[in-house]
């Protein structure tokens, strides 16, 4: 009995076959859309040259729930929780820029403590997505430990979002008019405390661990590099066109609430390569929590909501006492307020970049078009361009520093 | 100065006196509402407005390609561009208007961007790109058929989509609603309802009552 060895084995196959070998160079395979690397329901068609990849052509809109659709038929403030089921991993920022785009057209004003509340949480909630994309791209590329000491920290965040608004994850707590209601005492001096002892001793340790390391830095330095050109002309935005080198950061260059009167730095890249991304997220959430110690230190006491009451409804104690406040409070939670015609797109710097809304009303209760411009589809889009030519574990680094959630993705 | 404390842009004073003698013929309408600057302008100019606007008006980003469908009109469709400056800090949004058989011309060649954004439009609307050479449906399922975004497609969709364990595979079937679609009318009547209040029915057709007494004047004696 005689064993063909495997390489004779091989080479008998090919020749059955016909096949040359530039015919078998190039192959397709189909990274998700259930893979752990994929950060949710991307579906990658890859054409690769040996481990090189040529071609990248994602498949998005697998997690397609037609949320511009639905707000067409809900009332605005029916509407308001799909924002928070958009990006899940930072809830309250796009409730942030769809409550400022209501509020643009209605011409509200809103109470400074409600201004104060909303960028304190917008910051606390920035923390939040940076700390995941953070442990979740050092563990695409190979580091463990990290990623579970930073959701530890998420953990907490999660704990005071259910002690300021009563869920953990999906909060509906910006409201038209201001937010949903106040925060007691003891959760601001709590979360200054864990700003001050907590955050800063895991975050601190879990960086220590990766931002030196030579296996982490083979391999994001010098990945995915892109230019400022290349960062403009395919509409980046956020910490991926800061890490270009581009210093475009919405809070400065067009502030909304309170940002104005905050003190904080742009961290820019200087390469604009994946380990340039991690930065500057990793500066970010220094930032982040400079700006709520900012906030605590300035917040005044006041109304959390405007008082019109065509738009915010009453307080429930009031209700008790007045037939006018249980007259609105009826209205407004049936037929909701109406806003006047008319067209804005307003867009707030989300943690992954530019989280904008295009709402064009009627002058009904309900919106007539709500368009949600989602910051990871450009992003995703210059997938393509990033990956040509890099190792195919490189994909995961990059897909990984670009920081996609797809609820929002898809929408 | 506006009262709400939604993003601050800086007005461009005479940015819309100057993009209409800059594009001539292509402009067709412009509004300065609430403190956002919209041009309207002919659908074969796109490109070369798009270009005006980026290379001499410094709009270098391309952020949004976002549909609208008014079905009432003869154009139904409006493709909306939003612009945004990086070096002179301010916002720009463009529109054109189409149907679903007139191609509106791609910007795919200035912002490689634009290529999902097309792609979108065109999924959710049945827009058509001219010169977008990858116009394939992005959001919704493989094999989907209509276009949901259109005001006259249904909120429930036309099929649904379950497991079968006899066939092993996922199917589609008609939608079943088990209740029907309930679409409330929150318009108050003085709002300007357009359909015929109950009641009012009565008004047109009225059968002629009894004939009114004659006068005390008009009685023959």
């Amino acid at each position: 009995m005689t064993i063909a060895s495997p390489s004779q084995d091989l080479e008998e196959q090919v020749a059955r076959s016909g096949a040359t070998e530039s015919d078998i160079a190039n192959y397709t395979i189909n990274f998700g859309p259930q893979h752990p690397a994929a950060h949710g329901v991307l579906r990658l068609v890859l054409e690769l040259d040996g481990e090189i990849i040529e071609r990248v052509d994602p498949h998005v809109g697998l997690l397609h729930r037609g949320t511009e659709k639905m707000c067409e038929y809900k009332t605005y403030l029916q509407a308001l929780p799909y924002m928070d089921r958009l990006d899940y991993v930072s809830p309250m920022s796009m409730e942030h820029s769809y409550v400022l785009a209501i509020e643009k057209l209605l011409d509200l004003e809103v109470p400074l403590r409600a201004q104060y509340l909303r960028v304190f949480f917008a910051e606390l909630t920035r923390i939040k997505n940076h700390l995941l994309n953070i442990g979740s791209h050092v563990m695409d590329v190979g580091a463990m430990t990290p990623n579970l000491w930073l959701f530890e920290l998420r953990e907490d965040i999660m704990n005071f979002y259910e002690r300021a608004s009563g869920a953990r994850m999906h909060a509906a707590y910006f409201r038209p008019g201001g937010v949903h209601q106040d925060v007691p005492l003891k959760l601001l001096t709590d979360i200054a405390d864990w700003m001050d002892k907590r955050l800063p001793e895991l975050f601190d340790d879990a960086m220590s661990l990766v931002i030196d390391n030579r296996i982490f830095k083979q391999r994001n330095v010098d990945i995915g590099t892109v230019s400022k050109e290349d960062a403009i002309a395919w509409g980046f935005s956020g910490p991926m066109i800061r890490a270009a080198g581009i210093p475009w950061d919405i809070r400065k260059s067009q502030p909304y609430d309170v940002y104005d009167r905050m003190e904080f730095d742009i961290p820019v890249g200087t390469k604009g390569d994946c380990y340039d991304r991690m930065m500057v997220r990793v500066e970010e959430v220094r930032q982040s929590a400079r700006i709520m110690k900012q906030c605590l230190q300035q917040m005044p006491e006041g109304p959390i909501a405007s008082l019109d009451r065509k738009v915010v409804p009453p307080k429930r104690g009031e209700m008790k006492q007045s037939m006018e406040a249980l007259i609105h409070h009826f209205k407004l939670y049936t037929e909701g307020f109406h806003v006047p015609a008319g067209e804005v797109y307003v867009a707030t710097e989300s943690p992954k970049g530019e989280f904008g809304i295009y709402l064009v009303s009627d002058g009904s209760n309900k919106p007539y078009r709500v368009k949600i411009r989602p910051t990871g589809f450009s992003h995703l889009q210059a997938m393509d361009f990033m990956t040509k030519g890099h190792m195919l574990a490189d994909a995961t680094a990059i897909l990984g520093a670009m920081d996609i959630v797809f609820g929002e993705v898809d929408r | 100065m506006a009262r709400s404390s939604a993003p601050l842009i800086a007005p461009r004073d005479g940015i819309v006196d100057e993009v209409k003698a800059a594009i001539g013929g292509a402009f067709l309408d412009a509004k300065d509402a609430a403190g956002e600057v919209s041009i309207t302008v002919t659908r074969d100019s796109i490109v070369d407005v798009c270009r005006t606007l980026r290379d001499r008006f410094e709009y270098q980003q391309l952020m949004e390609i976002a549909g609208v469908d008014y079905p009432q009109r003869p154009e139904r469709f409006e493709v909306v561009y939003h612009l945004l400056s990086l070096t002179r800090n301010h916002r720009i949004r463009v529109r054109v208007l189409t149907n679903d058989e007139k191609p509106v011309p791609s910007v795919t060649g200035l912002w490689p961007v634009a290529g999902w954004l097309e792609r979108e439009v065109f999924d959710l609307f049945g827009v058509l790109f001219d010169g977008n050479d990858d116009l394939r449906r992005i959001l919704t399922d493989y094999g989907f058929r209509g276009y949901p975004l259109r005001k006259d497609f249904p909120l429930s969709g036309y099929v649904e989509m379950r497991y079968s364990e006899e066939q092993k595979r996922v199917v589609y079937e008609p939608v079943r609603l088990a209740q029907d679609f309930r679409a409330f009318d929150f318009l108050s009547p003085w709002e300007g309802a357009e359909y015929i209040l109950p009641g009012d029915e009565k008004v047109e057709g009225q059968a002629p009552g009894a004939p009114t007494p004659a006068a005390a004047g008009e009685t023959k004696k």
